[in-house]
C-alpha cells in the first residue's frame, strides 16, 4: 500500500452523456486530490465512447481510462465489476468513488469483496483526516472520513478504512456540487482492452427487454418543494400538500416516515437514502426532522416548518416557523396566495 | 423443476423507534435495547421464494440468518408464512461485523448448505441502507447477481427472467442459476400467517433456546421438521481473521449526535393576519408567486 496513489472515479454513461452524479463526485474528487496532492482519474466503460473525455477532463482529471465495447451498454454487473477489480488490481487507487445509483450500488459491494476493501454506501460528505486506533495506537495520517448518516438517520457516523485501498464510497446525485474546474484541463487517454479486463463468461446476464420511463416526478429542479412527513397524518390529508404545490407551482415531497407508511411514492423521498434538493422554498409539513432527512435539504434558501409540535428539531434550521396542524394551515396559505399573487 | 431456494433475511432493530441508548461506546448497535423486526425488504424477497413455491412443486426454501439465538424468532416467522426451515448463524466472532465481514460469514454458510438453486435476499436493510450485502455474497460464491428485483418471472430449464425496478425505468433480464437476487420494497408484499403452518411450527426452535427443557428438546428431536439449525463460525469453517471486527476493513472512526446550527426562526401564529402577512412577504421577496 502506498499512499502516493491516486483517486479514481468511476464514471456512469448512457446515451451520449456521463451522468451528473459521476461529475459531481470527480468535482470533490479534484478537491481532495488537491488537498492530497495527488492525481484524480476517472473510468469509464460502455459503448461510442469516443468523445466521452471532453466531458470528463474539464473536471481537472489527469487521466481518463476507456473500456468501449458494444457488450458493455446497457450497463451490467459483471464485466463492470471485472474492469473495476482488474484495473484496481493494476493501479491500486488509493481512493475509489462511484454514484450511489442502481448501477454504483450493484457494482461498489462486488468490487469491494473482491478487493478486500472497505465501502461506505450513501456518504453525505467527504473529507480527509487523521486517524488512531484505540485498540493498538496506531496512527494513520490523511484517511478518507466517508460521513453519512447511520442507523435510520438518529446519528451521523464518520467510518475510516484504515489497512485496505481502495477507501471506496458512494454518493447519492445532488448530494456534491458539480463545477468545472478548468473546460482546457489536459489529461491523458488511456484505452483499455475489453478482452484484458472481462472475462466471456462476465457476459451471462443477458437483458432482454428495456422500458426506460421517465420519472414523473422532478423534485431536483423544482424551486419550491412542499414536503410530508408522518406528522400529516394520513394519505388523504397529503392532498392538502398536493394542492398547495399545485397552486404554488411546486412539487411534493416526503420524508422517509411517510413514504414507509405509504402515503408518497418511492421517488418523492428527500433525504440521504432519497433525493437530495436546494430549492428556493421549503415548507416541511409535519417532518419532525430526523438527520437523514435534514441531510437531503438543509441547503435550501428558505425553509418554513408547518407542525404541530412546537419543538420539533427541524424548527431549529427553519427560517419560518408555524405551529399548527397541516390539515389548518396549508388551506389558510393556498387561499392567502390566491387572493394576493395577481 | 423443484428448486432449492436460500432466502436470506435479517432481524434488524426497528430504527422508526431508537431511543438514547441505542449506541454503545464503539459505536456499534445495541441491538438488545430496541424492538427486533423481520427487515421489511426480505419479507419481499421471502414472498418471491414462496411464489417460486408453489409455482414448482417440490421446491424447498431455507431461510439463513445471521445473529444471536434470538433471531431464530424471524425463521420460525418465515415457517408461519410457508418456508421449510432455516438456519440461525450465531457466534460472538460474528460481533462488530461491517457488510464485508457479514457477507464472508453468510457466505460460508451458503457453501454448507450447498444445495442450490436461487439465493433471494432483500435489496437493503433498514438499519444500515447499505445494499451491499448481497452482492458482496454473490461475488464470493462466484456468482451473477441481479440487485433491485421486483418480480421473479420465471425459473425455467436452469435460467431466470427477473424484472428490475431502477431508477432509469424497467428491465427484464435473464441470468443463469445459481445466482443472487436482491428484492426491491416495490415487490408484492409477503403473504400474511398460514394457520396451518403457524400450528405445525408454532415449537420451532434453535437447540439453544430449549438446551435447558429436556421436554421440548425431546419433543422437537421426535419432530426433525421443528429443528431450526445452528451454526457458529466453526460449522461453516469461517476463517476468524475474516469475521467480526478483525474481519472488517471499515472502521468506526466516530458517532455524533449532529447539532444543527439554530437559525433565527421567526415565530408565525397559526392565525389569518400572520399567514396572510407571511405569504405576502413571501410573494413581496419573489420566492413565490
Amino acid at each position: 500500500m502506498t499512499d502516493k496513489n491516486n483517486i479514481i472515479v468511476y464514471c456512469e454513461y448512457e446515451d451520449g452523456k456521463v451522468a451528473d452524479v459521476s461529475l459531481e463526485l470527480l468535482t470533490k474528487g479534484r478537491q481532495l486530490a488537491d488537498r492530497l496532492g495527488i492525481k484524480l482519474e476517472a473510468v469509464v466503460a460502455g459503448a461510442g465512447l469516443k468523445n466521452v473525455e471532453k466531458q470528463i477532463l474539464p473536471f481537472g482529471v489527469d487521466t481518463v481510462y476507456k473500456v468501449d465495447d458494444d457488450r458493455l451498454s446497457p450497463y451490467t454487473s459483471l464485466p463492470h465489476s471485472s474492469i473495476l477489480i482488474n484495473l484496481f488490481k493494476e493501479i491500486q487507487p488509493r481512493i475509489a468513488f462511484m454514484g450511489a445509483t442502481s448501477v454504483g450500488r450493484d457494482l461498489g459491494p462486488r468490487v469491494s469483496s473482491a478487493l478486500h476493501s472497505g465501502l461506505t454506501a450513501d456518504c453525505t460528505a467527504l473529507e480527509i483526516g487523521d486517524y488512531t486506533d484505540v485498540k493498538n495506537g496506531t496512527e494513520y495520517k490523511d484517511l478518507l472520513y466517508q460521513i453519512r448518516p447511520a442507523f435510520g438517520g438518529n446519528i451521523v457516523a464518520t467510518i475510516v478504512n484504515p489497512e485496505c485501498r481502495p477507501q471506496m464510497a458512494t454518493v447519492r446525485e445532488g448530494v456534491m456540487k458539480k463545477e468545472v474546474r478548468d473546460s482546457n484541463y489536459t489529461g491523458e487517454v488511456v484505452d483499455l482492452d475489453v478482452n484484458k479486463y472481462t472475462r466471456p463468461e462476465d457476459f451471462v446476464v443477458e437483458i432482454i427487454d428495456r422500458h426506460v420511463e421517465k420519472s414523473k416526478v422532478n423534485l431536483k429542479g423544482s424551486p419550491i418543494v412542499v414536503a410530508g412527513g408522518y406528522g400529516v397524518g394520513s394519505k388523504e390529508y397529503f392532498d392538502f400538500l398536493y394542492k398547495l404545490a399545485d397552486t404554488l407551482g411546486g412539487e411534493v415531497g416526503a420524508s422517509r416516515a411517510a413514504v414507509d407508511a405509504g402515503w408518497a411514492d418511492h421517488d418523492r423521498q428527500i433525504g440521504q437514502t432519497g433525493v437530495t434538493v436546494r430549492p428556493k422554498l421549503y415548507i416541511a409539513c409535519g417532518i419532525s426532522g430526523q438527520i437523514q432527512h435534514i441531510a437531503g435539504m438543509q441547503d435550501s434558501s428558505i425553509i418554513i416548518s408547518v407542525n404541530s409540535d412546537p419543538n420539533a428539531p427541524i424548527n431549529s434550521i427553519a427560517d419560518y416557523v408555524i405551529t399548527g396542524k397541516v390539515e389548518d394551515v396549508l388551506p389558510k396559505l393556498i387561499k392567502y396566495y390566491k387572493k394576493n399573487s395577481k | 423443476m423443484s428448486l432449492n431456494i436460500i432466502v436470506l433475511a435479517k432481524q434488524v432493530p426497528d430504527t422508526r423507534n431508537v431511543g438514547k441508548d441505542a449506541m454503545k461506546a464503539d459505536g456499534t448497535i445495541n441491538r438488545a435495547a430496541l424492538p427486533a423486526i423481520f427487515n421489511p425488504e426480505d419479507l419481499n424477497a421471502l414472498e418471491q421464494a414462496l411464489r417460486l413455491k408453489e409455482t414448482y412443486p417440490g421446491s424447498k426454501v431455507t431461510l439463513l440468518t445471521m445473529g444471536p439465538a434470538r433471531a431464530a424468532e424471524i425463521v420460525r416467522e418465515g415457517m408461519y408464512r410457508g418456508a421449510d426451515g432455516g438456519i440461525v448463524l450465531s457466534d460472538r466472532a460474528f460481533a462488530g461485523s461491517d457488510t464485508l465481514a457479514t457477507s464472508y460469514a453468510l457466505s460460508a454458510a451458503v457453501r454448507k448448505i450447498g444445495d442450490y438453486d436461487i439465493i433471494i435476499g432483500g435489496r437493503q436493510a433498514i438499519d444500515g441502507d447499505t445494499a451491499q450485502v448481497g452482492p458482496q455474497i454473490a461475488e464470493k460464491l462466484g456468482l451473477p447477481q441481479i440487485t433491485y428485483a421486483e418480480e421473479i418471472i420465471s425459473a425455467d430449464g436452469g435460467e431466470v427472467v427477473v424484472r428490475r425496478r431502477i431508477e432509469s425505468g424497467v428491465e427484464t433480464v435473464r441470468a443463469k442459476m445459481p445466482l443472487v437476487v436482491t428484492v426491491n420494497s416495490s415487490a408484492e408484499p409477503c403473504r400474511p400467517r398460514n394457520a396451518k403452518c403457524l400450528q405445525k411450527y408454532k415449537y420451532a426452535a434453535v437447540p439453544s433456546e430449549v438446551a435447558s427443557d429436556e421436554e421440548k428438546k425431546s419433543f422437537i428431536e421426535k419432530r426433525g421438521y421443528l429443528a431450526i439449525g445452528e451454526w457458529n463460525a466453526a460449522d461453516v469453517e469461517a476463517d476468524l481473521s475474516q469475521c467480526g471486527l478483525a474481519g472488517s476493513p471499515t472502521k468506526v472512526k466516530s458517532i455524533e449526535n449532529v447539532v444543527f446550527t439554530a437559525k433565527d426562526a421567526r415565530r408565525i401564529e397559526n392565525s389569518d393576519e400572520e399567514l396572510e402577512g407571511l405569504v405576502k412577504e413571501l410573494i413581496a421577496s419573489h420566492t413565490i408567486g
